[in-house]
């Protein structure tokens, strides 16, 4: 079977070039740990001064989970700020307090406000909004940014590594001349588009496999649905990632000019995947979105791996995934045509 | 040697990119177990000729016939042997690997494939480098399993585009020889070439300049014909320019 020669062949290929399968199949690992160490790191710690703080007062504080220092009087404490030995003070004026931050690092901000809601939560009358029993629908509040991230990450770079290898080994079966001898044999178009299918399909799926597994077994990555349903997405987005690939390898005449395709094609496709929230991107913008592979599969991945979905939520984004590779499969067969019309 | 049965009939055929002609009405015949040579300098439109031959290029106006059934046809490539210009091989792969894989687009499997492998590996003397990678050949001997894949599935024609490009004069001779042999069984071959003095080593002659064919005849034709003494005259006499 001819089709069978192709993928063989193909897959052969893979297996000879070490480095391409090192990349991938580690980079996204390498990547993906990098990212589960910045987001999953610990808790910052702010750190705090404490301006002529009443002793009464001070009893009464959560003090735990900062770095306290104590001020007798308020230049001091600016001069520490300046200095960035500190993040921020409280001052006590008679019993009122008020608070003075360094201000230039926003996150910094955010966790000096939180730990100093915290630790004047004694003082205020119980049965106020801090005191309110949260519950979550999806996730917990063990929840970090990683969990909410990986799930459009893991998509991303399933995507983004099979398009650049898929099109330059296309483009490369191009610029040898392979392509021009594959077609003076009786090989039909569509046998080589699927051919290319196959190959790097059974490629993706040991891929995805490793990756997935990876990320949610050794990361921790949150995972309530189903592994096979996570495999089936990144499965019918690699289809889509090679087929669309494979036709823009027909534009571009050597590898250069494939990897100028990533600013244009692969990147943007981040801004629409869900990583940012879609409703605060500008309107005139926004309906880019629904012409990208990667929204649809993000979408499905944050739904299984997120909120548990099953086949019912997933199916209709797995459809979209699918209608576009086979959009792409037709305009590969019509591109095959400039070498040969039959 | 050659049946005078036409094997290949090319029709009135022009073919243009854009603005630029590359073949100018061009007519010819091509005879069943003939060895055949299209000579022109580079830029003549002979890669442009062998091209529609095997159905990658369609001619503007006029018909090419393979057997008596109009190309392109998907049923006709499997007759035909074609060698691009380039070498068109798998470099990570090794001799054997690219073997099996052309060979098996061709139907080729199994103990039938292996055979033929050893076989056009024995015609292009690379038998003891089988196993090896491509990557590491020398440009010679990737020409030369270039051609022993076109080889690969017996076709009933051979289309060669300059094939022994590169390759040394003891090994080019050798090649020739092996041409020789393929004739011998019915091989019908046709060969591109630039080289005024392996022209002489066909049966007959296509002389191309400009994308218009200015004759067609056996070497010995063509020379008597201009009062020549080698092919590279007659062809300057052909062309106009001694005359």
């Amino acid at each position: 079977m001819r089709v069978k020669a192709l993928f063989i062949r193909i897959l052969r290929q893979i297996i000879r070039d070490k480095r391409t399968m090192a990349l991938l199949i580690f980079a996204p690992i390498l990547i993906l740990t990098m990212l589960h160490l910045v987001f999953n790191g610990d808790d910052y710690v702010p750190k705090v001064g404490l301006v002529d703080i009443p002793e009464a007062l001070e009893e009464q504080l959560h003090l735990d989970d900062a770095d306290i220092t104590k001020y007798t009087d308020e230049g001091t404490a600016k001069t520490d700020i300046e200095e960035k030995t500190i993040d921020g003070y409280i001052v006590f004026d008679k019993n009122v307090p008020s608070i003075v931050l360094e201000g230039s690092d926003p996150n910094v901000n955010g966790a000096t406000m939180r730990w100093i809601q915290e630790a004047f939560k004694p003082l205020q009358p119980a049965g106020t909004a801090s005191d309110l029993d949260i519950e979550y629908v999806h996730g917990s509040d063990e929840m970090g940014q990683f969990d909410y991230f990986g799930p459009v990450l893991l998509g991303f770079f399933i995507f983004f590594f099979v398009f650049l290898i898929a099109g330059v080994s296309f483009l490369r079966e191009r610029t040898t001349g392979t392509l021009e001898r594959l077609l003076s044999s009786p090989l039909r178009k569509w046998e080589i588009v699927v051919g290319y299918i196959v190959g790097f399909g059974i490629f993706t799926v040991i891929q995805s496999t490793i990756i997935v597994s990876f990320a949610i077994y050794v990361l921790g990555m949150l995972m309530e649905g189903a592994f096979i349903y996570v495999l089936l997405i990144t499965l019918a987005l690699s289809f889509t990632a090679l087929t669309l690939g494979t036709l823009l390898s027909a534009f571009a005449n050597n590898e250069l000019q494939m990897i100028q395709f990533i600013p244009i094609v692969i990147v943007p496709q981040i801004f629409f995947s869900g990583l940012f929230n879609l409703e605060t991107i500008s309107e005139w913008l926004n309906w880019i979105g629904p012409f990208t592979p990667l929204y649809y599969a993000a979408d499905a991945l944050r739904n299984v791996m997120v909120r548990g979905a099953g086949w019912d939520e997933i199916y209709l984004n797995l459809l979209v995934l699918i209608g576009f590779s086979v959009f792409f499969v037709i305009l590969n067969i019509l591109a095959l045509r400039k070498y040969r019309k039959i | 040697m050659s049946s005078h049965e036409s094997i290949i009939s090319i029709r009135n055929v022009s073919k243009a990119f854009g603005k630029q002609e590359v073949l100018k009405d061009i007519s010819l015949d091509i005879n069943k177990g003939e060895i055949f040579g299209l000579l022109g300098p580079s830029g003549a439109g002979k890669t442009t000729l062998v091209k529609m031959l095997i159905g990658l290029e369609i001619p503007n106006r006029g018909e090419n016939f393979l057997f008596h059934e109009k190309m392109p046809s998907l049923k006709l490539i499997e007759r035909v042997g074609y060698m691009a210009q380039s070498d068109a091989l798998y470099g990570e792969l090794t001799a054997k690997e690219n073997l099996e894989f052309f060979g098996s687009l061709f139907g080729l499997k199994g103990k039938g494939l292996q055979a033929r492998i050893h076989e056009v590996m024995e015609i292009v003397q690379l038998t003891e480098h089988l196993n090896k990678a491509v990557h590491n050949y020398s440009g010679g001997m990737k020409r030369r399993l270039s051609l022993a894949i076109a080889l690969l599935h017996e076709p009933e024609l051979l289309i060669l585009d300059e094939p022994t490009v590169g390759i040394d004069p003891v090994l080019r001779k050798s090649i020739w020889d092996a041409f020789y042999e393929l004739n011998a069984k019915g091989t019908t071959i046709i060969v591109t070439t630039h080289v005024m003095g392996e022209a002489e080593k066909c049966h007959r002659l296509a002389l191309l300049r400009d994308g218009g064919l200015i004759a067609v005849g056996t070497p010995d034709e063509l020379k008597e014909n201009t009062n020549s003494s080698s092919i590279e005259e007659a062809f300057l006499v052909y062309g106009g320019v001694n005359a």
